[in-house]
């Protein structure tokens, strides 16, 4: 053990708080990781991202490291598919690999019974998958179903065609599954190769709650990740988004119309950031208070659900909502959005909507440390994010710091109406694509 | 029941003896209302349920919706909080809530700061009878469960399939209405429909409040007397007896076509037993027999055979609900690789069966799924909500609490043979349904709007 940092962390703000006792451990090896030990339950969930994720597929091999991704468990080292499963299975631990635009991530959680074997196993898995010629058959089998099933999706239709509008032929402009000919085109060289893109050391982060003392955690990091590559493929460039304003209707045969819309964002350590998504909570957030949610579904019952989101990337960012609606309600719907969009960009929020935001916000927060599974997902998330240790100590009053004329500043600089394009999966009546 | 507790708290005893087992907690009410306490201390978080024993299987024929409508309804306003008040409080106290409605209950439960759990209880407790409905909110809150529909089933081919597999599937039990209801008899819901379930059914003999979190017993059974306590019950309360099955004399098959499906599949589902109470053995059995024929795609034996021996299939799956209040089901899937006919993919499946019956349990299998149960067990325990689940839909499907308890020791106890009898008990063909989804060759017709 090279060094232990020891940070208490204390949330005293109301309602709640939350003790949470990071620890920063890193590995003989040199390895980092943060860990908060708990002894209460016999198990320790473990969370690794690796950076990159999907948007390191080589050009032409879109598809790739979600295909890759797919198959680390489907045989390593002497084991095959069959071998490997039965052999996790009599441990009963859990090793959930999973790709998106940003990351590759696992999250594995196992007892402390026998979490020898079990870390021996994940390791297998990390440096040692084998990429078999039938196991790719069987996953990409799995993947082309995916795929095709996705095609007569009214949501996966209008994400794939907003990221595409807005995103064009950076990775983030298609899905990260790829497309049926790519996926089909690939071969065990570009899996290979995609592996080693994707898993390696520069870019890793790692998060441990549960049954684990940092001695234990120091070795476990070692053994797991000792052994891999130091670098792995570079990460693409930025892009921005692409996308003006308007309307695109994507004609499919359905009763209900589904949408998307947005523009341009705002990047995570932007000193706007927490003011923006103050904001954002009051326009869309989650529950059933925001603004949208009133107007269009608790007034006029035009849906199931609405909301907006702040989506920081690493590679861009985005403001973006989505909504269902019949397709002949569709363009009221739209109506009522625009309407409010320009009203929070012209008119900002009042102050009780201020306070109150804040006091859900500051209050909500310390509920998400309620498990070993959920800590440790959020403590690589702040890694991932690079947020300090300390972040959970003063980000509410962080929050707290926001003032109404500060929101309505970024109010007007987040929200821009004259920018917001809305693409539409169905046959929403009284709606056509402007041009 | 321990003696200690109420020893050392005579206030408890004045109210109701509470049994305690482990950390979990229970009293009934003088009004009927069961509570339940699980404590978990790790953080200062409480989650507060209240579980109706009513849900979608207890509707009045003709209203199908109405248990799900009126879970909407819930959240409108009340003789003391305005419509949407409840959750605006919630928020403002840093929590978050929400509902939700089965075939067998209606729930709403909120997640909060431990020591807002006194607010929680008032404002819960209000609603329970004092809602006041208007005529207005009825239309728009009808128009959002239309439109719920829409997103859910309507533009879903799987979920269309699934409610007529399900029609299908129950020749006079009402499981065979989906909870959503059916779109022509959800336009025709009202205000009158909603009062008259209202009135019968959300009453404190007909729920059970279960808190689960960072809570001292004691405290949580004082809060219930004051809140919920001087609620009162309704009398009479209709015994639930819903028109049950005949006997199920005649497979069935249905085909369903729809322009949208890109991903055909074969499902079929066998009409079976749920969790009686103290009588959980052959649930039990068929909760094994799920996990060994289609549990996980590299080790079951469906997985094994149709994925990895003769790869016809890209995924296979069995599954079993076994928390109900009448009959429940075991469905088997195959979802066939390109190339491969339903018809194909179905024989194959029903080879699979066959040679399962056959052959019996791989019993090296049959203790890994052991061991995984047993460690279940333990990673439950990290998720308070998952525990309060547990104990809310046993509690409103006829189980008890001594049931919820014994149920980790019924699974350890299944033995392989008792596995193969609860199959060849299963697998009768006069009582399933087999489906195929399927893309249709031509555009959809559309419907004619009303």
């Amino acid at each position: 053990m090279k060094h232990i940092l020891l940070f208490v962390l204390l949330v005293w703000s109301l309602p709640a708080r939350a003790e949470i006792a990071i620890q920063e451990v890193t590995s003989p090896g040199g390895i980092s990781a943060w860990l908060v030990e708990e002894h209460a339950l016999p198990f320790t969930a473990l969370e690794i991202r690796f950076r990159g994720g999907a948007s390191l597929d080589a050009p032409g091999k879109r598809g790739a490291t979600n295909l890759m991704t797919g198959l680390i468990e489907e045989g390593a080292g002497d084991m095959d598919a069959r071998a490997f499963a039965q052999a996790r299975e009599s441990l009963a631990a859990s090793f959930g690999f999973d790709v998106r635009d940003d990351a590759l991530s696992v999250s594995t959680q196992f007892l402390s019974e026998n979490r020898a074997e079990a870390v021996a196993l994940l390791r297998s898995a990390l440096i040692q998958p084998r990429f078999d010629d039938v196991a790719i058959e069987r996953v990409r089998g799995q993947v082309l179903s995916h795929l095709v099933s996705r095609k007569t999706d009214p949501q996966d239709i209008v994400g794939t065609q907003f990221d595409a509008l807005a995103f064009g032929d950076h990775p983030y402009g298609s899905y990260y599954g790829g497309t049926e000919d790519s996926v089909a085109a690939l071969n065990r060289d570009d899996i290979v190769a995609a592996y080693h893109g994707a898993v390696a050391r520069d870019r890793i982060f790692v998060s441990a709650v549960g049954d684990i003392s940092a001695q234990d955690l120091g070795a476990l990091l070692d053994e797991l990740f000792g052994d891999l590559p130091e670098t792995g493929a570079p990460i693409p460039a930025r892009v921005d988004f692409g996308l003006g304003s308007g309307v695109t209707v994507v004609p499919f045969d359905t009763p209900q119309s589904v949408a998307r819309f947005g523009h341009a964002g705002i990047t995570r350590d932007d000193p706007d950031f927490f003011a923006a998504y103050i904001v954002n909570e009051i326009l869309g957030g989650g529950g059933f208070n925001s603004r949208l949610m009133d107007e269009v579904r608790e007034k006029r019952g035009l849906t199931y659900g609405i909301g907006s989101y702040l989506i920081p990337m690493d590679l861009s960012e985005m403001v973006m909502g989505a909504v269902s609606s019949q397709n002949e309600s569709m363009a009221e719907v739209i109506e009522v959005v625009s309407t409010e969009w320009a009203r929070m960009a012209h008119d900002g929020v009042t102050a009780e909507e201020l306070a109150s935001a804040q006091t859900y916000l500051t209050g909500a927060y310390p509920l998400r440390f309620d498990g070993n599974g959920p800590i440790a997902k959020i403590m690589v998330g702040m890694q991932m994010t690079g947020l300090p240790v300390d972040y959970i100590a003063t980000r509410n009053d962080q929050i707290m710091a926001v003032t109404l004329d500060e929101a309505n500043r970024v109010a007007a600089r987040i929200y821009q109406p004259e920018a917001l394009h809305f693409v539409i999966v169905g046959q929403p009546a009284g709606v056509e694509s402007s041009n | 029941m321990t003696r200690f507790l109420s020893l050392i708290l005579p206030l408890a005893v004045l109210f109701a003896a509470p049994a305690r087992a482990g950390d979990v907690t229970d009293y009934v009410l003088d009004n009927g209302m069961q509570v339940v306490v699980i404590e978990d201390h790790r953080a200062p978080v409480v989650v507060h349920m209240v579980w109706y024993r009513v849900g979608a299987a207890d509707e009045p024929a003709g209203k199908s919706g109405i248990a799900h409508f009126f879970e909407h309804l819930m959240f409108k306003a009340t003789d003391d909080l305005e419509s949407g008040e409840l959750s605006r409080v919630v928020e403002a106290n840093g929590g978050s809530d929400n509902a939700f409605t089965s075939w067998d209950y209606t729930a709403y439960f909120q997640r909060v700061a431990a020591d807002r759990l006194g607010l929680m209880m008032r404002m819960e407790a209000d609603r329970m009878r004092d809602l006041v409905l208007s005529e207005d909110e009825i239309v728009t809150e009808r128009n959002v469960i239309l439109e719920e529909r829409a997103t859910r089933t309507d533009s879903d081919p799987g979920a269309l399939f699934r409610e007529q597999l399900y029609a299908a599937a129950h020749l006079n039990h009402p499981y065979g209405i989906p909870v959503i209801g059916w779109r022509h008899e959800m336009e025709a819901l009202n205000r009158v429909d909603a009062q008259a379930f209202y009135q019968t059914y959300y009453a404190p003999n007909n729920a059970v409040l279960i808190v689960a979190g960072d809570v001292q017993p004691e405290d949580v059974l004082a809060l219930a007397q004051q809140h919920y306590g001087p609620v009162a019950p309704t009398e009479n309360l209709p015994v639930r007896a819903r028109p049950s099955e005949p006997p199920q004399l005649a497979e069935r098959r249905l085909v369903f076509e729809d322009a949208r499906v890109g991903q055909p599949y074969v499902m079929r589902r066998y009409q079976a037993p749920e969790r009686d109470t103290g009588d959980q053995a052959e649930a039990a059995a068929l909760v094994y027999l799920a996990e060994l024929l289609g549990g996980s795609g590299a080790t079951s034996v469906l997985g094994n055979a149709l994925q990895f021996d003769d790869p016809i299939a890209v995924y296979t799956g069995a599954s079993y609900s076994a928390t109900s209040l009448d009959d429940t089901g075991f469905t088997l899937v195959v979802v066939p690789a390109q190339g491969v006919t339903l018809g194909n993919a179905e024989t194959a499946m029903d080879a699979v069966l066959a040679s399962f019956m056959a052959d019996g349990v791989d019993l090296e299998q049959f203790e890994r799924l052991k061991m995984q149960v047993r460690a279940g067990e333990i990673y439950e325990l990290d998720d308070v909500q998952s525990r309060a689940d547990r104990y809310g839909r046993a509690l409103t499907t006829g189980l008890t609490i001594a049931d919820v308890q014994a149920w980790p020791e019924v699974l350890q106890a299944v033995t392989p043979e008792d596995v193969m009898a609860a199959a060849k008990r299963l697998f009768d063909r006069k009582r399933a349904v087999t489906g195929w989804l399927q893309p249709e060759p031509q555009p959809t017709v559309t419907e004619v709007s009303q």
